[in-house]
């Protein structure tokens, strides 16, 4: 079954504009539980309390407050909120362009497709053109009543529009402190370099299924039909030994499992 | 949240038919098998359900760094080294820096399986959160249409565009948040005006709880040989 659209927009390129439609690249398969109280199993409420007193607030009562610092706020009302709101638009402008390493993973956000809604020849010409350039988009648009910065790909022929994080809300490594300690010797690092070779491979998205997912699903369906096995306790692990040996064991095993192999 | 006096409130779940406030140890996880029907889980099945090899994390595979697709990446976390586990670390970012190399693992915390990739950058790993293959659509579960023959010169007409507007560098002030700033500018105006600002006494705050990831590296290492 085909998705639905969850946005229209044109994308705004030099001279030339692009209708698009907007659709979610994800699906959420989280196993969602509901908080229930145990005597009733019946799905809680929530409300909002005052710390000392127990007493309920009703939502007209709450104000919203910034923390300027701790228990010092600043009351932001619903009409400031809406000031703030950027001016509603349907276009999607790119700025620029930037080859992908020039954008960190810690930067993307969320993927969505863009579907041509009308010009399909201007809208496979933009994807192939990024593909043959090597290059991503960097995107500006409104979306219900929210700013976004995007990363403009192409994927499989198809434009692929990923929503990139706010600078506020990303560290760089650059600003963190260097882990104490010495630095590794010649020896450990040829030796690394041993067993991180051995591991070497592709990325292969096939390879990995939430197997934990599928066993919490299958449980809660024996459960219901109340046939539920006995499950057995958690072993604790090991302690872990010194780099050296922990490193020469690795390499051996590896060594072995490639040989049998 | 405020109550009108400038409270900071608190959030509590209460029972809609005893109207009452429940504490943590009222309350129980349910899984909606049918309309108002559900199966209580407890936290003790959750964790027993992990498979054992995924209670640790088992960087199985290092892969290029570029070669995962970004719509993979769901959020990053810096892992700091435990005390007594910075020899390791350092070795491992070194490694991995110099070799271009990401480090793939999956593991299993807090009643949810997680797919990691692990990066070096400036002598400091981060891992990133991944989604499962199966979390992302197809274009062909979205339903987008076939690709239609393009003209050359359409190409050729973007391919110029990018060109002309290609920079080697994505500045951070690109990705600087407008509607923040604004928020910001209010919140300071308002500040200096001494106008609609409320004071109240603090409690230690509980911050949140750091996961050691290398600890579990360390002994996920230790656990293979």
């Amino acid at each position: 079954m085909a998705a639905r659209a969850i946005w229209k927009g044109e994308l705004k390129i030099g001279g030339t504009k692009i209708p698009v439609k907007l659709y979610s690249a994800v699906v959420d398969r989280t196993v969602h539980f509901h908080i229930l109280d145990d005597k009733h199993l019946m799905r809680v409420k929530q409300h909002m309390v005052n710390p000392d007193s127990g007493d309920e607030v009703t939502n007209e009562e709450i104000q919203k407050g910034y923390e300027l610092e701790p228990g010092k706020f600043v009351i932001i009302t619903d009409e400031d909120l809406e000031s703030l709101e950027p001016k509603p638009s349907r276009e999607i402008e790119i700025t620029e362009f930037v080859p992908p390493e020039a954008i960190s993973q810690q930067w993307y956000e969320r993927p969505y497709y863009l579907a041509p809604d009308g010009d399909q020849k201007a809208y496979f010409a933009l994807a192939e053109a990024l593909k043959n350039r090597e290059r991503e988009g960097i995107a500006r648009w409104v979306m219900r009543n929210k700013a976004y910065v995007g990363a403009l790909r192409s994927e499989d022929d198809y434009l692929l529009l990923v929503t990139l994080r706010n600078a506020e809300e990303v560290i760089s490594a650059r600003d963190l402190p260097k882990p104490a300690g010495r630095a590794p010797t010649q020896k450990e690092l040829t030796m690394a370099k041993q067993l991180v070779g051995l591991l070497e491979g592709e990325f292969n998205a096939a390879d990995y299924k939430d197997e934990y997912r599928e066993r919490v699903m299958e449980f809660i369906e024996q459960k219901a039909r109340g046939k539920a096995p006995r499950l057995r306790a958690v072993k604790s692990k090991r302690k872990a030994a010194s780099l050296d040996s922990v490193l020469q064991k690795s390499l051996q095993s590896l060594k072995k499992e490639k040989r049998a192999a | 949240m405020l109550s009108p006096e400038g409270e900071p409130l608190s959030r509590k779940y209460y029972s809609e038919k005893t109207e009452k406030d429940l504490d943590a140890d009222e309350m129980v996880r349910g899984y909606e098998i049918d309309k108002g029907k559900y199966v209580v889980i407890t936290d003790e099945e959750l964790e027993r359900l992990a498979p054992e090899k995924t209670r640790d994390i088992d960087l199985k595979v290092f892969v290029p760094e570029e070669s995962i697709p970004p719509v993979y990446f769901e959020r990053g976390y810096f892992l700091t080294p435990d005390a007594g586990s910075e020899k390791a670390y350092k070795l491992l970012a070194e490694t991995m820096e110099k070799g271009g190399k990401a480090g793939l693992a999956t593991f299993v915390m807090r009643g949810k399986e997680y797919l990691v990739s692990i990066f070096a950058e400036h002598g400091i790993l981060r891992a990133e959160t991944m989604r499962f293959p199966d979390e992302l659509r197809s274009p062909e579960d979205v339903g987008l249409p076939k690709k239609t023959k393009v003209p050359k010169a359409t190409v050729k007409k973007f391919e110029k565009l990018i060109s002309n507007k290609s920079k080697k560098q994505l500045s951070r002030t690109t990705l600087g948040d407008e509607q923040t700033e604004r928020l910001l500018k209010l919140v300071k105006k308002k500040s200096t005006q001494r106008k609609n600002i409320i004071e109240v006494e603090t409690e230690e705050r509980d911050e949140g709880k750091v996961i050691d990831l290398m600890a579990v590296l360390k002994k996920s290492l230790a656990a293979k040989g």
